[in-house]
């Protein structure tokens, strides 16, 4: 049903997605997407657009799905034996869920950060080196340190450790290790970057860093970050999902969703009626 | 307000009337915990000492001193390997005591010196057949039962007949000590020569080279294949009705008696194969098998114990299956997969009864140069002389038992610290 701006909300019975699924140009495009762990019904028919150069943030509360959702994005689900994925992802005029798909290329090309930082057991540099290496993306080391310097100067890190490459990469700070595990990732030239909850395990000073990183990556990237703080939703993305025990209840720029939402679920959600 | 003071200092109360029994039980749970450590070490230091205590003799043996001449008569060229070194032997102590005439106490005499001592007469004289026509003195080893009294493992007193050593003998023993021609010595033999029938002329060198023949092809046929076995199982097998089924199995060959292990090896290494027998191939292959569940079960759960977010963590970046376990999961699994091979190994040095099954038991007196040379082994060879009548092998069985511990101290000391090297800092 088509409604104006003003204050008409779609009823908390209707699952149906509102708001503005399509971009123009986009670089992810999700259709009638469904997963299944065995029987459980985990996210139920979405369909998304994800577009070139924004911030896509997913709020919802705990258990609706946004986490299962971003997996889906770089087949990281593959790795989840009851996990069943039905429905179109397309990228580059390609379904990723086809059947002679592989994983590998394609998770250089979406690249993921996760909840908790997850450094390897191995120097800072080799840590960012790691993915460069198994691709192939260095000729030689000299490039392969144009290349460590580059993504740790990307994730705004370069200064504080540059003279200590060598370390351990697990004995930097919470807030370090994820910005470390962020340079990881641009390390391979991602097009997508997928951020599962990157700062929940993080203080708010670090978590500042990590954001205003979000914001400067948009330029190069196409960010899809999940995050349980609504806040943090409003000031990095551009669009927001707002998921609901498997649904995608609304989707739309960011502030017309914590202004207007058009959804009684949304509007729940964003003026702290549950979450 | 009064009710709820009264309601505080309650709670309170119940706390530290509950407190004081908390601590007690605790208090009982340490002291539980401190007498089992006790216990426990006061047996294995029974253990230790009982078996030093006993087997500390063995390492030092009598020796005889005989002036030999090794005379030009006897040995002719064209057989010094077949001559008659016993007869110079005979002939040197003929010399010291010239007294004996009667043709019993010659044999009695000639029992003072080991059989051995012509074998070591023959060596001397094949390494360097120059020393022909000279005389040399040269100290041979002793009998067992001399050793035997010298140590105090047998009396003096007693009726002369159901002594093993006779009076003149003493008499002869008493004066050979006094010229200084009969002492303790460093018994080299024991550490450099296989199994001997004669107390004074076995050695251990024999079982300990079968044991590392053994383990050696224990070691690289069940460290690959356990670790290969478990990489799969754990990293790439599908989990279904079959991977179930296998892992019970594996779960339940490694509580299989060893001994089934040893039938096992007799009816398809020996009988089915051909393999030969007693050899350290056939027993590497037995307690291969043996070992392998332990190094599987352990490889598993060192796998499992891999955070999850490390495989995340590598799949993010790209990396494929393979270079995720091979680069990221594998190393921090090694040193459990380690802790796990120390102890099949541990076990494998130990074990007896399916070695028994492949013949691994017969009387080898060479020291095994290969794999598929006859040989004992270790725990083996300690059954044997714990079998064995003679006196002189009390004291070597405990002292074979002291060379298997230092073996297995050895084995584990390397590992741990092969470990120690592989183990991740951060």
């Amino acid at each position: 049903m088509e409604i104006e701006d003003g204050r008409v909300l779609v009823s908390r019975e209707n699952r149906k997605t509102v708001g503005d699924i399509i971009v123009d140009n986009p670089r992810m495009t999700c259709r009638n997407v469904d997963v299944y762990y065995d029987d459980k019904h985990a996210i139920k028919d979405v369909s998304i657009d994800i577009g070139n150069n924004e911030v896509l943030s997913m709020i919802g509360p705990s258990g609706c799905g946004k986490s299962t959702f971003i997996r889906c994005l770089n087949r990281m689900n593959d790795t989840i034996d009851n996990c069943r994925v039905t429905g179109d992802i397309v990228m580059d005029n390609v379904n990723i869920y086809d059947k002679n798909i592989d994983v590998v290329p394609l998770r250089a090309q979406v690249g993921m950060v996760f909840q908790k930082p997850n450094p390897f057991p191995k120097s800072i540099y080799d840590n960012i080196a790691y993915g460069p290496k198994i691709h192939g993306l260095a000729a030689n080391n000299a490039e392969l340190d144009a290349i460590v310097e580059t993504s740790l100067i990307k994730a705004g890190l370069w200064d504080e450790v540059k003279d200590r490459l060598g370390q351990p990469g697990t004995g930097l700070s919470g807030g370090q290790q994820q910005r470390l595990c962020i340079a990881r990732t641009i390390a391979v030239s991602p097009e997508v970057i997928l951020m599962d909850e990157p700062c929940s395990a993080l203080d708010p000073i670090a978590t500042a860093v990590i954001e205003d990183l979000i914001t400067e990556l948009k330029t190069q990237y196409s960010i899809v970050i999940v995050t349980h703080s609504m806040q943090q939703a409003a000031r990095v993305s551009q669009r927001t999902a707002y998921f609901h025990l498997g649904d995608l209840i609304e989707v739309g720029p960011t502030e017309r969703i914590f202004t207007k939402p058009r959804h009684q679920l949304t509007q729940d959600y964003i003026t702290g009626r549950f979450g | 307000m009064n009710n709820t003071q009264k309601k505080t200092r309650r709670t309170i109360d119940i706390v530290n009337q509950s407190l004081a029994r908390r601590y007690r039980a605790e208090r009982r749970f340490r002291l539980y915990g401190i007498s089992a450590i006790v216990v426990s070490l006061a047996f294995l230091a029974f253990l230790f000492v009982a078996i030093a205590a006993n087997g500390a003799s063995a390492f030092w043996q009598t020796y005889v001193k005989l002036d030999i001449h090794f005379s030009p008569d006897t040995l002719r060229q064209a057989s010094l390997a077949t001559a008659d070194y016993q007869g110079l032997v005979k002939k040197s102590l003929r010399n010291m005591f010239p007294e004996v005439k009667n043709r019993r106490d010659k044999r009695q005499l000639y029992g003072l010196a080991s059989p051995g001592a012509s074998f070591q007469l023959r060596k001397i004289v094949l390494d360097n057949p120059q020393i022909i026509g000279q005389k040399r003195s040269i100290w041979v080893p002793a009998d067992d039962d001399v050793d035997m009294l010298i140590k105090g493992h047998i009396k003096r007193e007693g009726p002369e007949e159901s002594r093993r050593l006779k009076d003149k003998q003493l008499a002869w023993i008493d004066q050979l000590i006094a010229e200084e021609k009969l002492e303790k010595r460093f018994n080299k033999t024991f550490f450099t020569v296989g199994d001997s029938r004669e107390p004074e002329l076995a050695g251990v060198w024999g079982a300990v080279m079968g044991s590392f023949f053994t383990l050696i092809v224990t070691l690289l046929l069940s460290f690959p294949v356990g670790v290969a076995a478990a990489v799969y199982l754990e990293e790439f097998a599908p989990k279904n009705r079959w991977t179930d089924l296998i892992e019970i199995n594996i779960n339940n060959l490694a509580a299989v008696p060893s001994i089934v292990f040893g039938l096992l090896g007799l009816a398809v290494f020996l009988n089915f194969f051909g393999l030969p027998r007693s050899a350290p191939i056939v027993g590497g292959l037995v307690l291969t098998l043996m070992t392998l569940p332990t190094i599987i079960i352990a490889s598993r759960s060192a796998l499992k114990s891999v955070p999850p977010s490390i495989r995340e963590a590598a799949l993010g970046v790209g990396a494929s299956k393979m270079q995720m376990v091979v680069h990221h999961v594998l190393p921090l699994a090694l040193p459990g997969m380690l802790t796990g091979t120390i102890i099949g190994m541990a076990r494998a040095l130990g074990e007896t009864a399916p070695l028994l099954m492949i013949g691994m038991v017969a009387f080898i007196v060479d020291v095994p140069a290969g794999l598929t040379d006859p040989s004992t082994a270790l725990p083996v060879q300690v059954y044997l002389w714990a079998d064995s009548p003679e006196r002189g092998f009390v004291e070597r069985t405990s002292a074979a038992i002291m060379v298997l511990l230092a073996f297995l101290i050895t084995m584990n000391a390397t590992a741990v610290f092969l470990r120690k090297r592989f183990e991740r800092r951060w």
